[in-house]
């Protein structure tokens, strides 16, 4: 189904005669993302959270941008970042960079009911969103949780300015060298570059 | 004084294991092995990215397989079957398979052992315990996203990596691009 996904886009690109034919021939022998790369605008959604009420990105008037998490309750490198994640929208929501964590899978114990227990449990401080029929990930190109994107909120919409991982070592948190994510959020309201702006961990594949 | 050391960890093996495979099946590693089975007792070769890394360039004639997973991620333990059967009808043809188990630490005992145990896995099983995922999932291919199950295959000529779930059928395709 991607190969036929690939030459579709490839049949599209000679159609329009497009001049990046070659990011895609190197890209031929490989999985096409689809999702967004760094400096994309991402689209809003309205997705329903624990507590029965819907959220959209716009919901934040007073927001700087944005850590949209994908993650669930199953992944144990999910459940091993929860207490970080917690930490996270602790430090950032009053400098305005909230935490909005989606659950993109729809497997048994990823279900609304057990995200509602699991945020309970664990006093979640952020909205933990159902991504019902599964519509936003794809689009935001997460493959996997926990998955970071860092928004930030300018006049054109919500760029994406860091994807990838939460830190450097899943297994301990005390251990940790490089915390991605802070000094993502910290380069981002400092007015500075993010590097890096991408990284990558091993992660549960959405389901 | 090391042939003594190997001989005698390859009978501890055979007795861990349990199914009096051909020692030469995991012969190849255990001079690495020695090293690092001081650690908690679990049957499987542990290795940081370091140590996992020279696994991944062999020079030999054979062509390896090497296949990234952990128990719970369910795709891929969907796949490990075929990867089994290749490993069984291939093995005349030079081609070796090694299963690197991503599990965390806390369930190498609880889970991947009775795991590969129940499931009668005559494939080699390694554990990479490596946390420093950002630098080393690009060691192993520039492309790869993370995520698992995620497959390498190569011989001296050439290597293909794949960020995926195999079926027989593809696997076998993939592989025989490898094997005259």
């Amino acid at each position: 189904m991607k190969t036929k996904r690939i030459f579709g886009f490839f049949a599209l690109l000679l159609i329009f005669g497009a001049s990046f034919a070659m990011g895609i021939s190197a890209a031929k022998d490989h999985i096409v993302d689809d999702g967004y790369g760094i400096g994309d605008v991402a689209a809003d959604f309205s997705l329903k959270n624990v507590d029965g009420k819907m959220v959209s990105l716009s919901d934040y008037a007073n927001a700087k941008g944005f850590l949209v998490i994908f993650t669930c309750n199953t992944c144990p490198y999910a459940k091993a970042y929860e207490d970080r994640i917690i930490a996270l929208d602790k430090k950032y929501k009053s400098k305005g960079v909230p935490v909005i964590a989606i659950n993109p899978n729809t497997k048994s114990g990823d279900g609304f009911a057990e995200m509602q227990e699991r945020a309970k449990e664990k006093g979640f401080t952020y909205p933990y969103l159902h991504d019902e029929g599964q519509k936003v990930y794809p689009q935001y190109g997460a493959t996997k949780t926990p998955h970071v994107f860092l928004l930030e909120k300018t006049q054109t919409g919500n760029v994406v300015r860091y994807i990838g991982a939460i830190d450097d070592n899943y297994q301990d948190a005390s251990q940790v060298d490089e915390k991605f994510v802070e000094n993502a959020v910290d380069a981002l309201l400092a007015g500075k570059e993010i590097n890096p702006n991408t990284t990558k961990a091993i992660g549960c594949g959405i389901k | 004084m090391n042939r003594l050391l190997i001989f005698l960890l390859m009978v501890a093996l055979m007795v861990g294991c349990g199914d009096g495979k051909k020692p030469k099946d995991v012969a190849d590693n255990q001079e690495v092995a020695v090293e690092s089975q001081n650690e908690e007792k679990v049957a499987f070769p542990t290795y940081d990215f370091e140590g996992l890394e020279p696994l991944l360039h062999k020079e030999d004639d054979q062509t390896y397989i090497i296949n990234f997973w952990a128990t719970w991620c369910k795709p891929c333990l969907e796949e490990l079957p075929h990867f089994e059967r290749i490993r069984e009808e291939q093995k005349n043809n030079n081609v070796k398979v090694i299963l690197v188990s991503l599990d965390m630490p806390h369930m190498w005992k609880s889970r991947l052992e009775p795991y590969v145990k129940n499931k009668r896995i005559q494939s080699e099983v390694v554990i990479l315990d490596d946390p420093k995922q950002n630098e080393w999932i690009p060691k192993v291919d520039e492309e790869w996203g993370g995520g698992i199950p995620a497959t390498l295959i190569y011989n001296k000529e050439k290597r293909q990596f794949f960020e995926k779930g195999f079926t027989y059928e593809e696997l076998n395709e993939a592989l025989s691009k490898f094997i005259k």
